[in-house]
C-alpha cells in the first residue's frame, strides 16, 4: 500500500508537556480520514506538525513517498497540504475572488486580470457546487459559504491533501450536509482528507477510517465501518463502555422547594417576550429550542446583564428592581456566559487569578484575598473539577477548551451560588470533559444549587434536566416535566406541533 | 449585475454627496465661485496635501497610522531649499536626495513595526519629532529658492482654452493620484494592504507577504510626504522646517472622510481625492465669505469629521455581519 501522507515516531514537546508522543499516522489518497480525540490528546499538535507550524522533536514525514519538511503554513501549501480552519482563515473585506486566488492570481503588464481571477475562482467554486458572484465582498456571506470559499482556495493550490480543522462547529445541519457532499467529491478526486471534529456523529457519516489519540499517543487506527459509537467513545476517553450509558437513564426528582428566582412576563424590546419561569432549588432546569430562539437573552435578562423593558423578577421572594449583574451576584446568582473566548475567560491572565477573579469583585477592591486563601480555593477547585494545569501560574490560554470552560465553572462556583445560569457550557469541548461538566451539574444540584442549563445538545438537556422549559422564536412555548423530559417530545414542541 | 450602491460604497457616494452640495451651495452664495479657476484652484492649492493623504490612505487602508508626513513636509522643503540654495547643487540632484531621504525615513519606520511589531503611533510619533527637529536644526529660517530651474517649474503653467491656468502641481498631484489608484486597485502590493487591514492573521495565513507590504506600505507614505514636500517647496518657492505643522492631521481627516476606515480594510485613493477636495472647498467658501476667520475652516472640519466618524460606526453597526444569531 503506498501511502499519501506518512507520520512515522513523530514526537513533540513543550516545555511541562510532551504534545506527542511517538505517534504514526497514515493518509490514503481518496479517503476521508478522522482524527479524533479529547482535548489536548494531541490532534491540533498533529495537524500543526503536518502543516509546519511547529518543527519535530524527533520522527519523520513523507508525501508522496518523498520526505516532507514545511517549513510554514505557506510552504506546506505549496507542497500540497492545504488547511481550513475551524475560525475562516479569510478576510472579510476583500472579494470572493480574491480570498480564492490572491498570491496566486495571474497578473498583465496592466495588474491583475480581475476577469481572468474571477473566472478562475468561479469554476474553483462551481467544483464545489457553489455558485455565487465572486465580485461580493466574503464578509456579505454566511460562515458557511465562507467556509466553502476557504476549501475553494486549498484545493486551488492543487491540494493532495486538505485538513478540515473542526470546519462544521459552526454550521447548521443543512449546511453541514451540504460540506460533506464537497467533501465526497474532493474524495472521489482523489484528495486526501484529513477531518477533525468533536461531533461523533459526523465521523461515521464522512470518515473512511478514524484515527485516535489519547494523551499525545497513538491508540489507533479504525476502519469506521465496524466500529460503534460507543467504541469509538471509549477508545477517545479510556474508559468502559458501561460507565457512559449507566448515567444517562437515572432518574431526578423535581424540586419541591419554594422558588429562589422567578420571573413574570419578562421581556426586552426586539428580543424575548413574556417569559415566566420558576427556578427552584436542587433542579436541574433545562432551556431548549433552536438557536435564535431566545435561550442566551433569557438568561441574560435573568442575570441582569441586559435590562428588561416589561415583566417582573423575584429572587427568594423579593421582587428584585433596577436589576444588574451586580445586584444579581449580591443575589447568589452566578453566569457563564456562551462565548468563552470573549466573555469568559482572561486568556492572558493565569489560571489562578480566573479563578479567584468573581469571588474578589464580590469582596471589593479593599478586601483583599490573602494568598492563602486563594491557594485554598485553587487548590480546591482543581481537584473538584479535575482541571488539568500543570501550574495555576499558567495563563489560562495554554489550557484546552474542555479544563478552560472548568476554570470558568469553578471561577463562579467559588461564589457559593444559589443560582447557577449556564449558557452553553459543554460547546466545543471533547466527550470527556461534556461528561464531567454534567457531573459537575449534578454534584451542584444535589448540594442544593439551582441550575438553569442551556445547550444545543438535546441529549446532553435530557440527561441533565428535570424540567424543561421549550422556547420557540423569543417566547416560551411549553414546559416538560420528569418522565416527560425526552428528546422526542422537545423535539416535538420546538417544532411546534402537540404539546 | 453588480449594484452600485452597496454598504462598502455608501461612505464614498456620501462624500460625493457632501462635496458636490458644499460645491453648490459656495457656487449660489458667493458670486465668482463657480469660475473654472477655482474650481482648477483646489487641486493646485491642495497638491501637496493630496499627495501626503494619499500616502497615508495606503498606511490607514493597512490599519496603521502616520504621523511624520506633517514634519517630513517641512523638513524635505528646507532640506531642497538648503541643498540648492546653500550647497549649490543641481536642482535635480537635491529632488532626488529629498526623495531618497522620505523613503529611507518611511522604510525605517516600516520596518520597526514590522520587525519588532511596535505601536505604528508611537513610531511615527518619533518620526513626526525627529523630521521636525532635523529639518530646524538645517535651518531655522525661510529660504528662498531662486535657482533658475526650480522657479521656472514655479511659474510655469498650462494654459486652458478660456484663459484658466493649470500649474505643474496639479500635474504631479493627478499623475500620483493616478498611479496610486493603479497601485492600490491592480497590483498584489495593493490587494495585499487591503487584506492586512481586513484582518493580518489571516493574511498571513493566506501566504500573502505581509512582512514586506507593511514596510513598503511607510516606505511609500515616506516618499509621498516627501514628495508633497517638494511640491510645497515649488509652491511657496521657498524652503521652511516649520511648514506642515499639523498636516497629518488634515491628511487624516481627508482620509476619514473620504470613506476610509480607520481600523483598515475598507476605502479608496479616489475617496482621499474627494476628502481632500471637500476641505479644499470649505477653506475656499470661507475665504470668499471674507469675514469669517479662517479657523472657521477647522470648525467646519471637526463638524464634517465627526459627522463622517458617525456614519461609519451605524454603518458597522447596521452590517449583516455584525449581527450574531
Amino acid at each position: 500500500m503506498s501511502w499519501l501522507l506518512e507520520l512515522r515516531g513523530i514526537t513533540k514537546s513543550f516545555p511541562g508537556v510532551r504534545a506527542l508522543d511517538n505517534v504514526d499516522f497514515q493518509l490514503r489518497p481518496g479517503e476521508v480520514h478522522a482524527l479524533m480525540g479529547e482535548n489536548g490528546a494531541g490532534k491540533s499538535t498533529l495537524i500543526k506538525v503536518m502543516t509546519g507550524l511547529f518543527a519535530l522533536d524527533s520522527g519523520s514525514m513523507t508525501l508522496g513517498g518523498s520526505p516532507f519538511q514545511p517549513k510554514s503554513p505557506h510552504h506546506a501549501a505549496e507542497l500540497g497540504i492545504s488547511t481550513v480552519y475551524q475560525e475562516v482563515n479569510l478576510v472579510p473585506n476583500l472579494s470572493v475572488a480574491e480570498n480564492v486566488c490572491l498570491g496566486r492570481e495571474s497578473r498583465s503588464w496592466y495588474g491583475i486580470r480581475w476577469r481572468d481571477m474571477q473566472a478562475r475562482c468561479r469554476s474553483a467554486l462551481a467544483r464545489l457546487g457553489l455558485d455565487i458572484d465572486p465580485r461580493m465582498p466574503l464578509g456579505s456571506f454566511s460562515i458557511a459559504v465562507q467556509q466553502m470559499v476557504a476549501i475553494a482556495r486549498a484545493v486551488d493550490v492543487s491540494a493532495k491533501v486538505l485538513v478540515l480543522d473542526e470546519p462544521t462547529s459552526s454550521l447548521d445541519r443543512k449546511e453541514t450536509m451540504h460540506l460533506f457532499e464537497t467533501v465526497r467529491k474532493l474524495r472521489d478526486d482523489g484528495i486526501g482528507i484529513v477531518f477533525v471534529t468533536h461531533f461523533l456523529d459526523q465521523v461515521f457519516e464522512v470518515a473512511d477510517r478514524t484515527t485516535v489519540l489519547r494523551n499525545g499517543r497513538l491508540v489507533g487506527t479504525f476502519q469506521t465501518q465496524g466500529l460503534t459509537k460507543l467504541e469509538l467513545v471509549s477508545h477517545m476517553i479510556g474508559r468502559s463502555a458501561e460507565g457512559l450509558v449507566g448515567d444517562s437513564s437515572r432518574e431526578r426528582a423535581l424540586s419541591t422547594g419554594s422558588p429562589v428566582l422567578e420571573a413574570h412576563g419578562l421581556g426586552r424590546k426586539g428580543s424575548v417576550q413574556d417569559i415566566s419561569i420558576d427556578v427552584r432549588p436542587g433542579e436541574t432546569l433545562g432551556l431548549a429550542g433552536l438557536l435564535g430562539s431566545g435561550r442566551t437573552e433569557t438568561l441574560r435578562l435573568l442575570f441582569g446583564a441586559d435590562k428588561r423593558t416589561q415583566g417582573r423578577l423575584t429572587t427568594g421572594g423579593k421582587e428584585a428592581r433596577a436589576w444588574s449583574p451586580r445586584k444579581a451576584m449580591a443575589a447568589r446568582l452566578a453566569f457563564c456566559p456562551e462565548d468563552r473566548k470573549a466573555e469568559g475567560v482572561f486568556p492572558g491572565l493565569s489560571v489562578e487569578e480566573n479563578l479567584t477573579l468573581v469571588v474578589q469583585a464580590k469582596r471589593g477592591l479593599w478586601r483583599k484575598l490573602g494568598k492563602r486563601a486563594r491557594q485554598e480555593i485553587v487548590d480546591h477547585f482543581v481537584e473538584a473539577l479535575q482541571i488539568k494545569v500543570p501550574d495555576i501560574g499558567r495563563p489560562v490560554q495554554t489550557l484546552s477548551g474542555g479544563n478552560q470552560q472548568k476554570v470558568i465553572l469553578a471561577r463562579w462556583l467559588a461564589t457559593e451560588p444559589q443560582v447557577l445560569l449556564l449558557d452553553e457550557p459543554t460547546r466545543g469541548i471533547d466527550v470527556g470533559a461534556k461528561f464531567e461538566v454534567a457531573n459537575i451539574i449534578d454534584q451542584m444540584s444535589s448540594q442544593g444549587v439551582a441550575v438553569v442549563f442551556v445547550s444545543s445538545e438535546l441529549d446532553e438537556t435530557v440527561r441533565s434536566c428535570a424540567r424543561v422549559y421549550v422556547l420557540r422564536d423569543q417566547r416560551l412555548v411549553g414546559e416538560l416535566l420528569a418522565e416527560d423530559v425526552n428528546e422526542q417530545k422537545i423535539m416535538a414542541m420546538i417544532a411546534g406541533g402537540s404539546s | 449585475m453588480r449594484r452600485v450602491f452597496t454598504r462598502e460604497r455608501l461612505p464614498i457616494i456620501a462624500t460625493a454627496t457632501v462635496l458636490v452640495l458644499l460645491y453648490l451651495a459656495s457656487g449660489l452664495l458667493f458670486k465668482g465661485f463657480f469660475g473654472p479657476q477655482v474650481f482648477l484652484n483646489l487641486f493646485s492649492d491642495n497638491a501637496f496635501l493630496g499627495i501626503v493623504a494619499v500616502g497615508m490612505t495606503f498606511v490607514i487602508l493597512s490599519g496603521g497610522i502616520d504621523l511624520s508626513v506633517g514634519s517630513m513636509v517641512g523638513c524635505s522643503s528646507i532640506m531642497l531649499a538648503t541643498l540648492v540654495e546653500k550647497g549649490h547643487w543641481s536642482p535635480l540632484a537635491g529632488i532626488a536626495a529629498v526623495l531618497a531621504f522620505g523613503i529611507v525615513v518611511g522604510l525605517t519606520q516600516g520596518w520597526l513595526i514590522q520587525k519588532f511589531g511596535l505601536p505604528p503611533f508611537l513610531v511615527t510619533l518619533a518620526g513626526l519629532f525627529f523630521c521636525r527637529g532635523f529639518g530646524l536644526s538645517i535651518s531655522r529660517e525661510s529660504i528662498q529658492i531662486k535657482a533658475p530651474l526650480l522657479t521656472s517649474w514655479s511659474n510655469w503653467s498650462a494654459t486652458l482654452p478660456g484663459g484658466s491656468t493649470v500649474p505643474l502641481a496639479s500635474f504631479i498631484f493627478v499623475g500620483f493620484i493616478l498611479i496610486a489608484a493603479f497601485l492600490a486597485k491592480q497590483t498584489r502590493f495593493g490587494r495585499t494592504v487591503y487584506a492586512i487591514g481586513g484582518s493580518e492573521p489571516s493574511t498571513v495565513l493566506m501566504g500573502l507577504e505581509v512582512a514586506r507590504t507593511k514596510t513598503l506600505v511607510y516606505t511609500f507614505s515616506g516618499f509621498a510626504s516627501a514628495l508633497g514636500g517638494l511640491v510645497f517647496a515649488l509652491y511657496t518657492s521657498s524652503g521652511n522646517a516649520v511648514s506642515g505643522t499639523g498636516l497629518e492631521l488634515d491628511a487624516i481627516a481627508s482620509v476619514v472622510i473620504g470613506g476610509t476606515l480607520l481600523t483598515g480594510g475598507y476605502g479608496s485613493v479616489f475617496g482621499s481625492l474627494l476628502g481632500v477636495l471637500t476641505l479644499g472647498v470649505i477653506q475656499t467658501a470661507i475665504m470668499f465669505q471674507g469675514t469669517l476667520s479662517s479657523w472657521w475652516t477647522k470648525i467646519a472640519i471637526g463638524g464634517l469629521l465627526l459627522v463622517f466618524v458617525l456614519l461609519q460606526r451605524a454603518l458597522s453597526v447596521l452590517s449583516p455581519s455584525a449581527k450574531n444569531a
